[in-house]
């Protein structure tokens, strides 16, 4: 019977606790290491199930850039295997713990592929769920399933890696992932630009991506976010701050860095991060460190680049807002204070007039038991929506109600 | 015989048929409705064309509003439908049913909107996959570059989600696209994505791309474009075995340098692309390797200096960088134009498996050993960098007995490469061609859970409906 939280040891035995749940009708909360599960809609349950225990690197192939763990292996685990063969995920996985008022360094590899939350190189080199090789799974019915293996290039049926990533275990607990990792680049450089409004840090960042220079990260924070930023060289600014980063070869670097520069020397002063500072500075932006020490609402925003700083001004109208950018413009993190349904209202209206969408993060309870906190779908699509979730978990059981109600 | 078996058709539809033609041909725009002998036969195959069936009509609508009325009457009244881009699909995946219309994309081929400041671009589904390059061009491209990317359409390349030679740097077609119109079989439209970078719910997209046309047609396509580097150089190294140039790529891939293409010719592949586009391959080499890097003048030194130096240890006996813009494109052009090449001397089929890097010359003496025990030539092209195999095995189509022959072969060396770790298609897709072995890589659990999804999108499985899986085994879903 299950009671509490079970946290099985193998995949045949999380496979027969969701056998059995199926046959109970038990709705079961599935949580990795717990870190995200203040995300999401407050959901009815009578267990959880979490992979915390299903530990353990199952393949490291350095030479072919491929590593396999089972799935409540903790991501820094993973990162730090790779990191002994100079190699680094591409996707750079968002860290929400810090944010959400939790340690960090908490994530699973599971919860990193069911929360698809992808960071600064997103836009260069993928996101999570381009990474995804292959997994294993328990659907509602407690069979185990596969897709994928652990070759990088693989259409061999429906792409079931991409579908399942980003479903916050409400299609399958993943008991294994196969990931594709790259090499580290030898040197990162970023150039900072000072106190650029919105909408010319957007251009800035659009017209990097548009030269043949390779950048894999453009962020742009608004002062009171840039604020909040730990390393010293840019706290105590009081302005905004627009950050272009170059990886590559050292030769290529600095010659990128040259003629980036010139490119933007009309914008105002640049500022250089070396190696270290720019390693210390991306990885405090994968913690979100700009949203931390604050427990107002966040909303997550996707857009095209060059609508994010039209979106952010429309919103403003409406409601106070600090907005951080990422993937040139065209993600933005939205904290919103004193704000009673965090904002839903005024942000759905513009996000809908203007094109994206917007997923709640940082909410009490409460707000995201009232408000959509993932976006709202059009009719055809909820529809297949609700499909999916049948194909999967025909009786409702994993995670039921956590990205949309009743399903 | 084949070994490949089409479902037995609808009786009723081919009974209805008639009426069939009538009721669309009021649906339609005039002219959309083909049901001539002619116009059907030009439709009968793909590029696998030892598998030929006639559909009883052939649709070339011109809108998406056009494609959802007849997708709509389909629906109602039980008839299949093919959607088909350019027909180029090497499994057989645009191969037609008596009892089923080819829906066509191809004239719908307009560009609609072209975005610099976002980087994207907006077609309908029938353009060909260069046009896209052609039009964003010449600093921007579409990056996935299949060798068939003259006639292929976006269409088709979503439905396979097709790769090419520099996808090792850019991605296949997954890795490129942001949104689709999609229409349904009971004629709803859906948008899928849009010009952002993430979905709002589940990844449908992601799920979209590889579909094989089973899940809806796909009328509008919205890609990302990139900025083009600043120059491109191949160079060629040719090496006294192909584990040698297997090793090669393995020190280049774990190094850590991140060429564009690694592409793998052997012997027999070297000759026939030389012979067809006289790109100067040097002819008394096992393996060839062309590896393409890009970046500024200095950058592109650099890289290659690592390149030549990683790969002294392999031995070499041939380095050459390109030193000009023809030479290049003529480097690529015996590539991309290997399997027509191919095409001129001999059938043959061509296999697609993809195997962990590792266990590449492994996999070359397995394949080797296949084709010569049962007497047939292969030639070997690979994008190396990525594990993805294109042994074509060379046969006479007029000889009873041979394709049957062939296809067993195929099938082997495609259970190898499951065997090893690797997958049964990298890039052209399963369509008739590898349904029947999926149960290899697959167990029926797999499978199912696969095929529920197909009933999802389409309940009564109308939508391209022979393909990908398995005939036995289906009534579950
Ligand atoms: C010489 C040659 C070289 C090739 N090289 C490569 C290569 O390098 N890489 C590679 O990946 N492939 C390659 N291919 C295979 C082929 O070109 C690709 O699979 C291509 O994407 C097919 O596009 P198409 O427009 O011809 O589609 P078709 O062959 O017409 O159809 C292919 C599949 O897509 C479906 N489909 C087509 N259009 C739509 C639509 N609008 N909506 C929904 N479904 C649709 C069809 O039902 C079918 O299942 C090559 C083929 C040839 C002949």
């Amino acid at each position: 019977m299950l009671q509490g939280i079970e946290r099985p040891l193998e995949e045949r035995e999380l496979a027969q606790l969701v056998a059995e749940a199926a046959r109970t009708r038990w709705a079961l909360e599935v949580a990795g290491s717990g870190s995200k599960r203040r995300i999401g809609r407050p959901i009815e349950i009578s267990g959880v199930v979490t992979t915390r225990n299903l530990r353990g690197i199952t393949l490291s192939e350095p030479s072919e850039q491929v590593i396999s763990a089972r799935s409540g292996t903790l991501l820094s685990a993973v990162e730090a295997e790779l990191a002994k063969h100079n190699q680094h995920l591409a996707c750079e996985p968002v860290d929400l713990g810090p944010m959400l008022g939790e340690a960090a360094g908490q994530t699973s590899v599971g919860g990193m592929v069911a929360t698809n939350l992808s960071g600064a190189r997103r836009i260069q080199r993928g996101g999570v769920r381009d990474q995804l090789l292959g997994l294993r799974a328990i659907n509602g019915r407690g069979e185990v399933f596969k897709w994928g293996g652990r070759v990088m290039k693989n259409v061999t049926g429906y792409d079931l890696c991409r579908t399942l990533a980003g479903s916050w275990g409400t299609l399958g607990i993943f008991s294994e992932l196969t990931l594709r990792a790259i090499p580290r680049p030898e040197e990162v450089r970023t150039l900072v630009l000072m106190g650029l409004p919105d909408s010319i840090a957007v251009e800035v960042m659009c017209q990097a991506l548009a030269t043949p220079f390779e950048v894999s990260g453009t962020t742009h924070l608004q002062a009171v976010l840039a604020q909040r930023l730990r390393l010293p060289a840019l706290t105590n600014s009081g302005t905004s701050v627009t950050a272009l980063r170059i990886e590559n070869f050292s030769p290529a670097v600095a010659y990128r860095a040259d003629k980036l520069k010139d490119l933007f020397v009309p914008y105002g002063d640049l500022i250089e991060l070396d190696h270290a500072k720019s390693l210390a500075f991306w990885e405090e932006l994968r913690q979100l460190s700009f949203l931390q020490g604050s427990v107002d609402p966040v909303w997550r925003i996707s857009t095209a680049p060059k609508m994010g700083p039209r979106l952010v001004e429309s919103i403003r109208r409406y409601r106070v807002c600090h907005a951080a950018y990422d993937w040139s413009g065209g993600l933005i993190w939205l904290e919103v204070p004193d704000a009673g349904d965090a904002g839903a209202d005024d942000i759905r209206r513009v996000v809908a007039t203007l094109g994206g969408h917007a997923t709640l993060i940082r909410a009490e309870p409460s707000v995201r038991a009232r408000v959509d906190v993932f976006p709202p779908l059009e009719t055809a699509v909820q529809r297949l929506t609700n499909g999916i979730k049948q194909a999967f978990d025909p009786l409702n059981i994993l995670n039921p109600g956590r990205m949309y109600p009743g399903q | 015989m084949p070994l490949i078996l089409q479902p037995e058709p609808n009786a009723s539809v081919l009974r209805h048929r008639d009426m069939i033609l009538h009721d669309l041909t009021q649906l339609a725009e005039p002219g959309t409705v083909q049901s001539q002998i002619e116009a059907r036969r030009a439709f009968e195959t793909d590029a696998l064309t030892a598998y030929r069936c006639m559909p009883f009509a052939v649709l070339l609508p011109r809108t998406t509003e056009e494609v959802s009325r007849l997708l709509a009457y389909c629906n109602v009244n039980e008839v299949k439908v093919i959607p088909r881009g350019a027909g180029t699909s090497l499994s057989g995946g645009a191969l037609p049913t008596e009892d089923a219309v080819v829906l066509c994309l191809s004239r719908m081929s307009r560009v609609l909107d072209i975005d610099f400041d976002n980087r994207f671009a907006r077609v309908e589904a029938g353009v060909t996959n260069q046009s896209i390059s052609e039009v964003v061009g010449p600093d921007y491209f579409y990056a996935p570059d299949p060798s068939s990317q003259l006639a292929c359409s976006i269409g088709g390349n979503i439905a396979m989600n097709s790769g090419g030679a520099h996808c090792l740097r850019y991605g296949v077609t997954t890795q490129n696209l942001l949104g689709v119109k999609l229409v349904l079989i009971n004629g709803d439209v859906v948008e899928i994505g849009g010009s952002h970078l993430d979905s709002p719910g589940y990844d449908l997209l992601g799920l979209i791309v590889g579909s094989e046309g089973q899940l809806g047609v796909v009328t509008e396509a919205t890609v990302r474009i990139l900025r083009k580097a600043e120059g491109a150089r191949p160079l060629l190294m040719g090496f006294n075995s192909s584990e040698a140039a297997g090793a090669c790529v393995s020190s280049i891939i774990a190094s850590g340098v991140m060429p564009v293409a690694i592409e793998f010719m052997d012997r027999p592949a070297i000759k026939v692309c030389e012979d067809f586009a006289h790109a100067g391959y040097p002819l008394d080499v096992e393996a060839l390797l062309i590896i393409e890097v890009e970046g500024s003048e200095k950058e592109i030194e650099n890289q290659i200096n690592l390149i030549v130096g990683l790969s002294l240890q392999h031995e070499p006996t041939v380095t050459r960088i390109s030193k000009s813009e023809a030479e290049s494109a003529a480097i690529w052009k015996g590539r991309k134009s290997a399997f027509g090449a191919v095409g001129r001397i001999s059938d043959y089929v061509c296999m697609d498996g993809t195997i962990p890097l590792s266990t590449l010359s492994e996999t070359l003496t397995v394949i080797a050993r296949i084709c010569s025990e049962a007497g047939f030539q292969v030639a070997n092209i690979f994008h190396a960098g990525d594990g993805n195999l294109h042994p074509l095995i060379l046969y006479n189509a007029n000889t009873p007995g041979e394709l049957e022959r062939v296809e067993h072969c195929g099938a082997e060396i495609l259970k190898h490469c499951v065997a090893v770790g690797g997958c049964l298609t990298g890039e052209h897709g399963v369509g008739i061609e590898k349904r029947d072995l999926m149960p290899l890589q697959f167990t029926s659990i797999d499978l199912q859970q696969q095929m529920q999804l197909k009933t999802v999108f389409d309940p009564h499985w109308l939508l391209n409906p022979s393909k990908v899986f398995p005939l036995d085994g289906r009534k579950a879903a």
